[in-house]
């Protein structure tokens, strides 16, 4: 576990992440293929052909490679804080130019744009303490057309389940085509406004055939996906099957007096990759593989 | 909705626009420009280097490098149109373009902007970039200080398509009617959730 061995993972971990799907969502999408001559087929078709020539010529599949965004959970090991922060930007430097990715960072009243995925705030990394002898960093190359699309509703805590619901088809029916459906959709409750939107992102890390924990929140992701899947949307807004392939649910305690709900909208790329560093010098990573 | 692939050369001229549908397939040879958010705003203000009329304008941020050949488009997919929707309809008064492309559809400005000026709206699968990069042969550009997605590109393309005719200069839009009819199926679709 050094810096190097930090830094070129993380450069591969976003190399692949904007060329190939991770497992679950490939799969999904690919179950949604029929030979069929509806506008909504044609459209799957067509999202299934780009994927699938993005691995084959080594291109990222979009070219909005998305806001890269990183989660260091990190353990008792000898490598330091500061030290680890650093490979994963030198990582990211290493990704831009061999991906290569999208200069995505604009200072948000002038629009100026340095050419690179740098700037005041980015790249954005939340660090959690954990207890194991193992660092694991976590990556979600978020695009922007669905993150447009996210929102936060501070619920009364009365509005419950049914509220919870009903906040969710409303974002889902607002966003019509505009976040590149079939989507995935990270919800988070609970928390503050803030820890619910971060929740919401966070969830867009776990497979979308796994089931939250706690039985209630597993209940709740199961009726979501169930009820959202074919409510017509459609692929690209176009009409048809399916709007939703996946919905995961974090969640957090709150206040009594509040019941704050983020939903996180995912396009059908939902580019995530993790790696898990031990201590015996070995090195996990998941996410799409080409 | 028709299967057969209408091949089209850019510019469009007003009447070949006005013959589209929505619902029909259209593939495009000629020049295509890309224009989003500043690009738009720039050309509100300033002169523009290249003639819109009839023009295919393409909603796309594209990912790029630069060879010593020049610049190789690598992706090339929609980006979310409505952003635009603040400045379209000014902007196809000013210019007259033959196409928009983006993904997503657009407002009701827009939508009367195109059945008054006679041009329309088509929807490239959103994601689909590297199927969009393939029709390209070669590719300029200008405004580069806007930033390589936002600049204003000169995509030189050969049969770039099928893309779907999604608002038409009649008032046809596939967008509002799938929106129409989820609204209608409102009741089913939140029972089924259990609300």
């Amino acid at each position: 576990m050094d810096e190097e061995t930090i830094r070129s993972t993380v450069a591969g971990m976003l190399d692949r992440a904007v060329k190939a799907l991770p497992p679950d969502v490939r799969s999904a999408l690919a179950e949604c293929e029929t030979d069929g001559d509806g506008i909504d087929a044609v459209q799957v078709r067509t999202i299934m052909e780009n994927i699938r020539m993005g691995e084959e010529k080594g291109i990222p599949m979009c070219e909005d490679t998305g806001v890269p965004v990183f989660w260091l959970r990190y353990g008792k090991v000898p490598i330091s804080l500061q030290d680890v922060v650093s490979a994963i930007k030198e990582g990211l430097v290493e990704a831009a130019d061999r991906a290569p990715l999208r200069p995505n960072s604009v200072h948000p009243l002038t629009r100026l744009n340095h050419g690179d995925n740098f700037g005041h705030g980015l790249p954005l990394i939340h660090i959690t303490p954990i207890e194991s002898e193992q660092i694991e960093i976590w990556t979600l190359t978020k695009g922007h057309g669905s993150e447009n699309m996210s929102a936060l509703g501070m619920l009364a805590p009365a509005a419950g389940v049914k509220g919870i619901k009903e906040f969710v088809l409303e974002t889902v029916v607002n966003a019509g085509g505009n976040p590149c459906p079939p989507l995935v959709l990270g919800v988070g409750i609970g928390g503050t406004a803030d820890t619910a939107m971060a929740l919401a992102k966070k969830a867009l890390l776990r497979p979308i055939d796994t089931f939250n924990q706690d039985p209630s929140m597993a209940q709740l992701e199961a009726d979501l996906r169930a009820g959202l899947r074919d409510i017509g949307v459609g692929p690209m807004g176009l009409g048809g099957s399916p709007t939703v392939i996946g919905v995961n649910v974090e969640h957090a305690n709150c206040h009594p007096a509040s019941l704050p709900v983020g939903v996180n909208v995912q396009c059908w790329a939902d580019r995530w990759a993790k790696a898990t560093f031990r201590m015996d010098g070995t090195v996990e990573v998941l996410g799409g593989d080409i | 909705m028709t299967d057969e692939v209408k091949r089209l050369t850019t510019p469009l001229s007003e009447e070949e626009a006005r013959d589209l549908r929505i619902g029909d397939l259209v593939s495009f040879t000629g020049v295509v420009y890309t224009l989003r958010d500043q690009g738009h705003l720039r050309a509100m203000e300033q002169e523009v280097p290249v003639d819109l009329k009839g023009a295919l304008v393409f909603h796309c941020g594209p990912l790029v490098k630069e060879t010593s050949d020049g610049w190789e488009v690598l992706a090339a997919g929609p980006t979310t149109s409505i952003r635009m929707e603040g400045l379209e309809r000014e902007f196809i008064e000013r210019f007259r373009p033959g196409a928009l492309m983006g993904k997503g559809g657009m407002g009701q400005r827009t939508s009367e902007a195109l059945q008054e000026f006679g041009a329309v709206y088509l929807a490239w699968t959103g994601g689909a970039a590297v199927l969009a990069a393939e029709a390209i042969r070669s590719a300029e550009v200008y405004w580069l200080d806007l930033g390589t997605p936002e600049a204003l590109w000169v995509f030189h393309v050969e049969d770039l398509g099928p893309v779907v005719v999604a608002m038409d200069s009649h008032g046809g839009n596939l967008y509002k009617e799938v929106r129409d009819k989820v609204e209608r199926d409102m009741p089913a679709i939140r029972a089924g959730l259990g609300i």
